[in-house]
């Protein structure tokens, strides 16, 4: 009965998390397109999110694209299929590993941080403060940071394609003996349109991801340092699980087209 | 006396445990209320609800006859645009400059041009004591007693109808809580403003305030003017305004 009771109120629990996100994330969609707008707070939140993150999101980029092209030529190689290499280094880059290893790297770097900034405004009153200077928080502090996560993480992570693309090059050129000319020519030549796409709706939605679990484990934090300390693990944890779902449920649903 | 806040049973519980248990309180128009009341017994609740940043559960709160409990959205900024607080911590941006936070509440709430807001700023940073020094510094460079300055010139700064002070003069050293507590005095004077404190320090409520009101279990058990405080012929507010460990309040030191 004891181990009944404890599955019913942790399920009971996930719903009331699962509502209670919802509500959040749906208002802070509201209040993105519902004036007043701040333009100032949405670009220096961008150039926080977007251009302070590009070390190491193109570090993170170079060393897969790098890996990539070593480990495919390992396998490939066994029967003789060493042309794939450039079409598998493109591929992955764009359509999987550039959004997914550029949101997981930006949700650590953005995520803890948004979340252990509002985490803080939260317990010393300034959000409270801010109520009382007749300045909505959710519109003041939230919307700005997810309108500019979904605008900036697309331009992040085409950058990061990029890159990875390079880091395979240069591998593939430098240690595996590839001709330069017809590598690029084979890599951009076999590069689809809906690649990019896909590449770039990942990238806005785990954008969206990693901005609304940083406000939301912020804005609901309580009692002091450790409640800011258990927002921002909350939110990076958080942040990464949504991001490799919503990750499988994008590429099966333009899969399916 | 026409009440400017009107509080009728208000009703606040966390979890199961009751703070507030029909709370009643009037604070007429430019009148000074300081609720007094043990650490716990419920006056930054008390205040919170009347803000709205906590919705109470039962209970009715007016604000120049109009109902706020429940009121949302614009309707809720604009009820807002009356008040002005002064946060125990201070609750400074520490994101913006000291100028910029005095500024906030006209730049964002009433959208005032910045160049103009500034001069404002300017204005009630002298009336609070700080020279346009401070202007361009950050709130976590200044000394406890002066982000104290920089928040009651934030909270003046619109030159609200109404203003909560909550404790005023918790973390100050008795001189710098002295001044606070003249500056005060000087710019509700100034304001013809309404005002609301909370506070266990018996020397501030006593500056600062008209009206002194006991809040014990959830309600107001005494209240009356400055004067008649030491007169109150109330076990329990003679023993609050004494400090004395011994009477009819017993303190839960150990959790129950």
């Amino acid at each position: 009965m004891n181990a009944l009771a404890l599955i019913g109120r942790a399920f009971l629990g996930a719903l009331a998390t699962t509502g209670r996100l919802t509500v959040f994330a749906g208002s802070a969609v509201g209040h993105t397109v519902w004036p007043p707008i701040y333009p100032r707070i949405i670009a220096r939140q961008m150039l926080e999110i977007g251009y302070y993150s590009l070390p190491v999101v193109g570090l993170t980029a170079i060393f897969t694209g790098m890996v990539l092209a070593l480990q495919s030529y390992t396998g490939f190689s066994r029967f003789s299929a060493e042309s794939a290499i450039p079409k598998i280094v493109v591929l992955s880059m764009t359509r999987e590993l550039g959004p997914v290893l550029a949101g997981l790297m930006v949700a650590g770097r953005v995520g803890a941080a948004i979340a252990a900034e509002i985490g803080t405004m939260r317990v010393t009153e300034q959000i409270d403060a801010l109520v009382t200077l007749s300045t909505n928080p959710f519109k003041y502090l939230i919307a700005p940071r997810v309108i500019a996560g979904v605008l900036t993480l697309p331009i992040l992570v085409a950058v990061a394609d990029v890159i990875g693309v390079l880091g395979g090059y240069l591998v593939s050129v430098n240690k595996l003996g590839f001709n330069p000319i017809p590598f690029l020519k084979n890599t951009i030549d076999f590069l689809e349109f809906d690649d990019v796409m896909s590449s770039l709706i990942k990238a806005a939605a785990f954008g969206f991801i990693i901005t609304v679990m940083g406000c939301y484990h912020g804005y609901r934090s309580r009692g002091g340092a450790q409640g800011v300390g258990a927002a921002t693990t909350n939110a990076v944890v958080s942040a990464s699980i949504l991001i490799l779902t919503a990750n499988y449920m994008i590429t099966e649903m333009l899969f399916s087209r | 006396m026409t009440a400017k806040i009107s509080i009728r049973g208000l009703e606040k519980a966390f979890g199961g445990k009751a703070v507030l248990r029909g709370l009643d309180l009037d604070i007429g128009v430019g009148e000074s209320v300081v609720v007094i009341g043990g650490s716990g017994s419920g006056k930054s609740v008390l205040m919170k609800c009347v803000l709205g940043l906590l919705a109470p559960e039962a209970g009715s709160v007016r604000i120049d006859g109009d109902e706020v409990v429940g009121m949302s959205g614009s309707a809720r900024e604009d009820v807002m645009r009356k008040f002005g607080m002064l946060f125990q911590g201070s609750a400074l941006f520490d994101s913006l400059p000291v100028w910029e936070n005095v500024a906030f509440g006209l730049i964002q709430g009433r959208r005032m041009a910045r160049p103009e807001a500034r001069e404002v700023a300017l204005a009630k940073l002298a009336a609070v004591g700080l020279g346009g020094e401070v202007a361009g510094l950050s709130p976590a460079e200044l000394s406890g007693g002066m982000q104290k300055r920089v928040a009651l010139a934030r909270a003046i700064a619109a030159e609200p109808e109404i203003i909560f002070f909550d404790e005023p003069t918790t973390g100050l050293d008795p001189i710098m809580a002295d001044v606070i507590n003249g500056l005060i005095v000087d710019c509700v004077r100034d304001l013809g403003a309404t005002t609301l404190s909370i506070t266990h320090d018996m020397v501030s409520a006593r500056k600062i305030a008209d009206r002194i009101a006991m809040l014990y279990e959830g309600r107001i058990i005494w209240a009356g003017p400055t004067a008649e405080i030491d007169e109150s012929g109330n076990p329990y507010v003679d023993q609050f305004i004494h400090g004395r460990a011994e009477g009819p309040i017993q303190m839960q030191v150990f959790a129950a």
